[in-house]
């Protein structure tokens, strides 16, 4: 098999660019996504194959055009649109909260929504708090929607294309770091071989990234690859993780974790996005309810309650790194009761 | 109109402030980014938007403004900062992201924040229009004659935040002044790409209000028309929008390749640098005579070194300064 390793932004792109070949209804709008290419390169090349007719740059104008988005959906025609940071959803949550995540359960199931609202989570760099949210939990809170975060190109690729072909709305969130932008840090274990040929990447199936017995950490996106790290560690000092990447919010594959942490005993979850009513207490309250037998109560390691600064040491302190993950690790291992703050 | 020599010369200071603040900035943002740019490196970290060549638009309209007033500035803020009196040493050191920063440190550049002279930002575009609004309404409500200037760029006012918060404000007469800084481009949109309508300020008859607009980035033009919109703001007859054809000399951020730019453009725009035209103009007045303008533009040179370097001296706050703030 011929080996071709691609960034996640040139994966996200194939993948837009063989929907569109394929089917003439899908098209593409949002800022920037024409002759810049998006932000994020997640458009790199689409207007010079496809025009400006599918590849549509828009006004910053979030409402009116992702309420364009959801309109085209229900008029025949399958969207791919761009909120180009996932923190400026405040200014058109309505098109995403209260119309697409909606109207098909309005409608009693008689119009589905085909639209994908692609967007760019994730800190790191200094932009402060408007521009690195990561915002899992505010989305996947919502039913009606399914909301998807890919962690590596081979994913993106095959993650962008179910969505697309899903008769239903899906928030695609990508992180910056992951992209392989030539101006960032990047991490390299995001960008691997990737299939030529479209493929699809199923919804609701954790990815089991590192096996292991003594503990089961459970994460997405970037902090899959941090807790890589940390397993890394842990297993130089004879603690073997597995590691499970979620990859979709909604759906969840519950019965994925279950079935890992009824074989480790151990659950460690860990998020970029805020520590409060998120991810991590939906891991959690999971195991929780299915009663499964812990060796030792759960943990978690996520961003504090707190927006995210700009200053470099403030940022760093509150992100999760390797060594806060193999730390609650040690301490999970050990039985230590986590502490409470408020 | 009725501006002091004084007050003239302070704009003409502000203006080559503004310039060799942003020019210097340029210069430090590439430090420890090179030769491999990434944006997380350096003395200056993550995103910096600079305003280069749109000085007439901060001078022009804060020359009237006391510190009392409020003015809320978009991602593209230094400029106007330096227009309203924001402490520059404050600031400098915010952007480095120091402790002795306006903010210590958790607003960075996009979030400047200076209650001495009621100065705020938002980097979400627009979003800066509904809180002049609500300053302006206080001020009414009582019984100031303050005013609230909100600057948004031409991208803006394709925003809802935009439409509503200048209705809103035509509604209640209240004393808002919207500036919009027409540069063309929203990242690597252009206006006519993005705007219907032969003109931005043409919008605001839709609203019943007055719609200014003010030709080739002009100082002089724009402190007159300000001078107007001001005048009636703080007699409480209700806001206006000025929209000024300015002129962005540097990419959308540091680090943009402008691929989107067609040639020639950038050096055509320099050509018509506004600060040398605002110089002769106040040559020809009679308000600069012999060296005043060289000691001037020495005291802007001053006041940004010595802005730097009190930035750079300065310490950077401890990691677990993280947590303060969140609540008062
Ligand atoms: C609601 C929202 N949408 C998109 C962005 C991303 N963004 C930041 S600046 C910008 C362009 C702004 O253009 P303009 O208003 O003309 O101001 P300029 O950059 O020219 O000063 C965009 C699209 C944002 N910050 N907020």
């Amino acid at each position: 098999m011929s080996e071709r390793r691609l960034t996640m932004a040139k994966a996200m792109v194939e993948a837009i660019a063989q929907e569109m070949r394929d089917d003439e209804r899908v098209f593409v709008m949002g800022e920037d996504v024409g002759p810049y290419g998006g932000i994020f390169d997640s458009t790199q090349g689409l207007l010079d194959e496809f025009g400006t007719e599918r590849i549509r740059d828009t006004p910053i104008s979030e409402t009116s055009f992702i309420g364009a988005g959801v309109g085209a959906a229900m008029s025949g025609m399958r969207p791919i649109v761009e909120l180009m940071f996932v923190d400026f959803f405040g200014v058109c949550m309505d098109a995403i909260y209260n119309l697409s995540a909606k109207n098909t359960y309005f409608s009693g199931g008689n119009w589905s929504v085909p639209m994908v609202i692609m967007t760019a989570t994730g800190g790191g760099y200094s932009d402060a708090g408007q521009h690195s949210q990561c915002l899992h939990a505010t989305f996947a809170h919502l039913p009606g929607m399914k909301v998807v975060h890919p962690s590596n190109a081979y994913d993106a690729k095959g993650m962008m294309t179910t969505a697309i072909r899903d008769d239903n709305p899906v928030f695609y969130m990508f992180h910056k770091g992951l992209q392989g932008l030539g101006w960032m840090w990047n991490v390299p274990g995001a960008t691997t071989n990737v299939p030529k040929e479209p493929y699809t990447v199923p919804f609701g199936e954790v990815g089991v990234r590192r096996e292991g017995s003594d503990l089961t950490i459970v994460t997405l996106g970037l902090m899959v690859h941090r807790s890589l790290d940390a397993a890394k560690k842990l297993s130089e000092e004879g603690i073997e993780a597995e590691v499970l990447d979620l990859r979709t919010l909604v759906p969840l594959d519950r019965e994925g974790v279950l079935r890992s942490v009824e074989k480790t005993g151990r659950l460690l979850v860990v998020d970029e996005d805020y520590k409060s009513y998120g991810v991590t207490a939906e891991i959690i309250a999971t195991v929780a309810e299915a009663g499964t037998t812990m060796h030792a109560p759960p943990k978690r390691v996520a961003y504090p309650d707190i927006p995210i600064p700009f200053s470099r040491p403030l940022e760093q302190f509150a992100l999760p790194d390797a060594d806060d993950i193999a730390s609650a690790a040690h301490n999970l291992m050990k039985g230590a009761p986590s502490t409470v703050t408020a | 109109m009725n501006l002091s020599e004084d007050r003239l010369k302070w704009a003409y200071r502000a203006m080559v402030t503004a310039r060799i603040y942003e020019e210097t900035i340029a210069e430090i943002y590439m430090e420890g980014k090179t030769p491999k740019f990434d944006i997380a490196a350096g003395t200056i970290p993550g995103e910096m938007h600079l305003a280069a060549g749109q000085e007439p638009c901060a001078v022009g309209v804060c020359a009237y403004l006391r510190d009392s007033d409020a003015v809320t500035a978009p991602h593209r803020p230094h400029h106007v900062a330096i227009a309203k009196g924001v402490d520059l040493r404050k600031m400098t050191a915010e952007i480095f992201g120091k402790k002795t920063g306006l903010s210590h440190g958790k607003g960075g550049h996009m979030h400047l924040f200076d209650r001495d002279v009621n100065f705020t930002c938002s980097g979400i575009v627009a979003q800066g229009c509904g809180p002049a609004v609500g300053a302006a309404l206080s001020a009414k409500m009582q019984g100031r004659d303050d005013i609230a200037v909100s600057y948004v760029g031409e991208g803006a006012v394709n925003q809802g935040g935009f439409h509503e918060s200048v209705n809103l404000a035509a509604l209640w007469d209240l004393g808002v002044i919207f500036v919009v800084e027409d540069n063309d481009w929203a990242i690597s949109v252009h206006r006519k790409d993005a705007a219907a309508g032969p003109r931005i300020a043409d919008r605001a008859a839709g609203y019943g209000i007055p719609g200014v607009y003010i030709e080739d980035n002009d100082t002089v033009a724009l402190l007159k028309a300000a001078e107007e919109a001001v005048d009636r703001a703080r007699r409480g007859d209700g806001p206006t929008i000025i929209q000024v054809e300015t002129y962005r000399y540097m990419g959308h951020f540091q680090g943009d390749a402008e691929g989107y730019r067609p040639d020639g453009e950038k050096e055509a725009l320099k050509e018509r640098d506004p600060i040398p035209r605002f110089k002769q103009y106040l040559v020809d007045e009679g308000v600069l005579a012999n060296g005043d303008a060289e000691k001037l533009e020495a005291e802007a040179q001053e006041t940004v070194d010595d802005a730097i370097a009190f930035a750079r001296e300065s310490e950077f706050p401890e990691p677990e300064d993280a947590l303060t703030h969140v609540f008062v």
